[in-house]
């Protein structure tokens, strides 16, 4: 996992503005407990596909991997709890001229979080310790709770953030809330373009991921059911959501031109608002003037209105103080997300294609090499979505109403807690990619056919998946080795 | 001005909450205390098993009554929330710390195989337990003294280092060692385990009397430091101080003559600290920050209140449910950990009897319905929510 993707960018960002320290926490905060509540919105769902099956046609080697993930899913659910706590707990400590002024408002989508949270925690273990007792349906059902819980709980607390860009349901008198219309904050102008495009993210984080891991397995020699299983359910269900998401995000780059145009300027290089407004691709901002971009004349006009003649918005709109800092860093980033999107696009179409005319899954390594790294690719996406939205709303914590460095803490002392969050989360990294690994690595001691593996450092860590990959791209691939029985314990 | 009835609601439960959390998540930390205190890795080898046994399925849970509590603070009582935040930065930060420590040596515990790592996890887990009641416990008790400012210009590091605060920050931190050793005896007993049933009693006597020693303490601090929350506490919160210092003594009795009834046993410890959170709230009223926020003045718009009572309700609608599954599932011994994969061939055939279940047609049934009712209840939940917020909304 990439918990420094977004501190990176959160760091380097902060170097311009005034509240430093608060600014990189809550950044490395959130990029890296985002990738977990990946895990906690979408992990259920693959599981529960693994179980349908397993169940619906008496195969073990499904049932078997979802007893296992479910196991995973229970750490990473249980990570996810401390990290989420402690971005609450940054709320207040961090913002708390932001909470002080507006907690009224904000704190509603939280505290409907909070239920949906709850749940979560419960059905989880319901799930995780019901595999022996339960009746098979029961305990597929057991965990339907999960699923929902996990799509409400994003809604609410994504929510929160689109409150922040597109501020509604409240009525300042005097600088105070003097009222409050909970239904209108929760479901803001930008609500349900920023959860569908973050549910929808999730999803594909979570199904890259763990396809990846079981690419390493199969670009390793092991082409047994279980591991073709373990790359094809998760593969799956990313992949369906990999079209989706290539059509929301151009949905929601449209909302952001009418929405937040100054963040659209920034994401776009619009220097000042103009017709046949030209879209660049790649490229750096020094000075006003893009260097190493390709631009393709009008294409950001036709993008926004379907027509040359739209007028986009530049950022010379606004005073150059109420401007986002760091141009080419959220260019660059927007520009990262669109390409690694249609890049898990093309990789899901290409696997469909060969489904739908040979019913097989493709193991070529020119496949299963980039599916490895897919899951990487999906998570560094999102980190880069997440840079755009927060650095390009800045210099504003509520757009266009309270500035950030009217809202970060007077408290002395947060470089000392950004420097032990840094270390925590190192540490916390080490729990969510290390205790999956110690299990894996039980996992083939326990499945005699697998034994012959043991010597092969092999764990579902995305970073390990992406070493492995590559060795395995750069020497011949293994010889395919095709098991009659699965890789599980024999069937029946 | 006097605060609205809604204002008093919201603050009700949020003292309701916190309760809940001094309880369930004292108790959790209790046990990483006696964990850490347990000593060498044979002696304390009994003790702490039992303490992870019951540590295990709940902690999770419990966790997320602090999330409300934070959740509760920021939307209802917003300046409170900021102010606390920013004078007690460091208190809280350090608990912080604790609670994700303790969060890491929890998840690692139990997949580390060697012995140096588990032990390197538990006194993770065990430390990180004594640190975070301590250091809410001054937070607390900063508060409590009136020593956070309603717009503090930065950290106020002699806000929860007075006497007072430490003291209660003690005081935390025996409450939490009461709460569970006086928990771990009934589990020890539920387990037939008469020798630690034996050692956690010795250990929920020395803890309660400490506990009563440390509050006597804090109390006498108090004349001097807290003024308002004394007069409080010697007038309109005095029964409930009596109703604390009763049950503390009838549980040291019922330890001391082994008069172990389970629930009543539970019950009693319960109500002596709860009483004690009842009590400060009460004692602090009308003041959130005393004596210079006012409950009135800290409030949030009653708007926000009130979808905050809505929002309490679906939890108690929708969690209640859920838990009263867990918790029917626990006591049907559905719920065991699957260590290994052997009997999964036994779950690919859903036709066939399965050896060793109890009931293998009751508990679809179960689940099914709490998961239907769950739903059911949602809907109403959620027609009732639009139904009471849409006259504001026309407003």
């Amino acid at each position: 996992m990439l918990p420094t993707g977004g501190a990176m960018g959160a760091v380097a960002h902060v170097l311009a503005v005034d509240p430093v320290p608060a600014r990189s926490q809550m950044g490395s905060s959130l990029g890296f407990h985002i990738i977990l509540a990946c895990f906690g919105i979408a992990f259920a769902t693959v599981t529960m596909t693994a179980e349908w099956i397993g169940i619906k046609r008496g195969d073990p080697a499904a049932l078997l991997l979802a007893r296992r993930w479910s196991k995973v899913m229970a750490v990473l659910v249980a990570v996810g709890a401390v990290s989420g706590t402690v971005l609450s707990y940054e709320m207040g400590l961090l913002w708390p001229g932001l909470m002080g002024r507006f907690g009224a408002a904000i704190g509603f989508p939280f505290s409907v979080e909070g239920i949906f949270f709850f749940l979560e925690a419960i059905f989880v273990g319901v799930y995780l310790y019901g595999w022996r007792r339960l009746s098979p349906w029961a305990h597929w059902w057991s965990g339907m709770p999960i699923v929902v819980a996990g799509v409400l709980g994003a809604l609410s607390v994504v929510a929160a953030n689109s409150w922040m860009n597109s501020p509604a349901g409240y009525t300042l008198s005097h600088g105070k809330i003097s009222s409050v219309d909970p239904v209108s904050v929760f479901f803001n102008a930008a609500t349900p373009y920023e959860t569908a495009h973050m549910v929808l993210a999730a999803y594909s984080v979570t199904g890259f991921l763990i396809a990846g891991v079981y690419a390493v397995g199969l670009l390793r020699g092991r082409r047994d059911r279980y591991h073709r299983l373990g790359f094809a359910i998760p593969f799956t269900v990313a992949g369906i959501v990999a079209p989706l998401q290539v059509m929301m995000g151009d949905i929601i780059a449209r909302f952001i031109a009418h929405n937040q145009p100054v963040k659209f300027a920034a994401m776009e290089y619009v220097s000042s608002s103009t017709r046949d407004a030209p879209e660049w691709v790649g490229g750096i901002l020094i000075n006003g003037h893009v260097y190493f971009g390709l631009s393709v004349p009008a294409f950001d006009s036709i993008l926004v209105g379907f027509s040359p003649h739209t007028r986009v918005i530049g950022w010379d709109s606004v005073p150059p103080d109420h401007r986002p800092p760091l141009p080419t860093l959220i260019h660059l980033s927007f520009d990262l997300m669109v390409g690694v999107g249609f890049f898990l696009f093309a990789l899901a179409a290409w696997q469909g294609w060969w489904w739908w005319f040979h019913r097989r899954l493709l193991v070529t390594p020119w496949f299963l090499v980039p599916s490895a790294l897919s899951g990487v690719a999906a998570v560094a996406a999102m980190e880069a979505g997440w840079v755009v939205t927060e650095v390009g709303r800045q210099p504003w914590i509520v757009y266009r109403v309270l500035l950030v460095s009217s809202a970060v803490t007077p408290a002395s002392g947060v470089p000392v807690t950004l420097g032990v969050i840094l270390a925590l989360y190192a540490i916390l990294t080490v729990v969510s990619v290390g205790v999956p690994m110690i299990m894996s690595r039980r996992w083939r001691r326990e499945t005699p056919a697998e034994e012959e593996a043991e010597r092969v450092p092999y764990g579902p860590s995305p970073a390990g998946a992406g070493a492995g990959a590559g060795a395995s791209a750069a020497g011949p691939p293994a010889p395919p080795v095709r098991r009659a029985s699965p890789g599980g314990p024999e069937s029946p | 001005m006097s605060p609205s009835p809604e204002a008093i609601a919201a603050a009700a439960i949020l003292v309701v909450v916190i309760s809940a959390y001094a309880l369930f998540g004292g108790a959790d930390f209790g046990g990483g205390i006696w964990d850490l205190l347990a000593g060498g890795p044979e002696r304390g080898a009994a003790p702490r098993e039992l303490i992870d046994e019951s540590i295990t399925p709940v902690w999770e849970a419990n966790h997320v009554w602090l999330v409300f509590i934070l959740v509760l603070l920021w939307t209802a009582f917003p300046p409170a929330f900021a102010a606390i935040m920013t004078a007690l930065f460091v208190p809280l930060s350090l608990s912080l710390l604790g609670i994700v420590l303790r969060g890491v040596g929890f998840a690692f515990r139990h997949t580390a195989q060697r012995l140096q790592m588990q032990q390197l996890t538990g006194v993770l887990f065990a430390a990180s337990s004594l640190i975070t009641p301590f250091f809410m416990g001054t937070a607390v008790g900063a508060v409590a003294t009136g020593q956070v400012p309603v717009h503090p210009a930065g950290n106020v590091l002699a806000a929860w280092t007075s006497p007072t605060a430490i003291l209660t920050g003690f005081l935390f931190v025996a409450a939490c060692g009461y709460v569970s050793a006086v928990f771990l005896v009934l589990e020890a007993r539920q387990r037939g385990h008469e020798e630690l049933r034996r050692y956690f009693s010795m250990r929920a006597t020395a803890a309660g009397v400490l506990t009563g020693a440390l509050a006597g303490g804090t109390f006498t601090e108090l004349s001097a430091s807290a003024p308002h929350l004394f007069t409080g506490l010697t007038g309109r919160a005095l029964p409930l101080v009596a109703i604390s210092i009763a049950a503390g003594i009838t549980v040291l009795g019922m330890l001391w003559r082994r008069w172990h009834h389970g629930l009543f046993l539970r019950v009693t410890a319960a109500i002596a600290v709860a009483a004690v959170v009842w009590g400060w709230g009460l004692a602090q009223y009308p003041y959130l920050l005393p004596t210079s926020l006012s409950l009135a003045a800290g409030s949030a718009p009653t708007a926000a209140l009130v979808a905050e009572f809505v929002v309490a309700g679906l939890a108690v609608l929708l969690v209640a449910p859920g838990f009263a599954l867990l918790y029917v599932l626990q006591q049907r011994r559905m719920l065991a950990a699957a260590e290994s994969d052997a009997d999964l061939r036994l779950a690919a055939q859903p036709e066939q009897a399965r050896p060793g279940t109890g009931q293998p047609a009751a508990a679809p049934a179960s689940a099914v319905t709490a998961v239907t009712t769950a739903l059911v209840l949602a809907m109403l939940a959620i027609k009732a929510i639009r139904d009471a917020l849409s006259p504001s909304r026309r407003r």
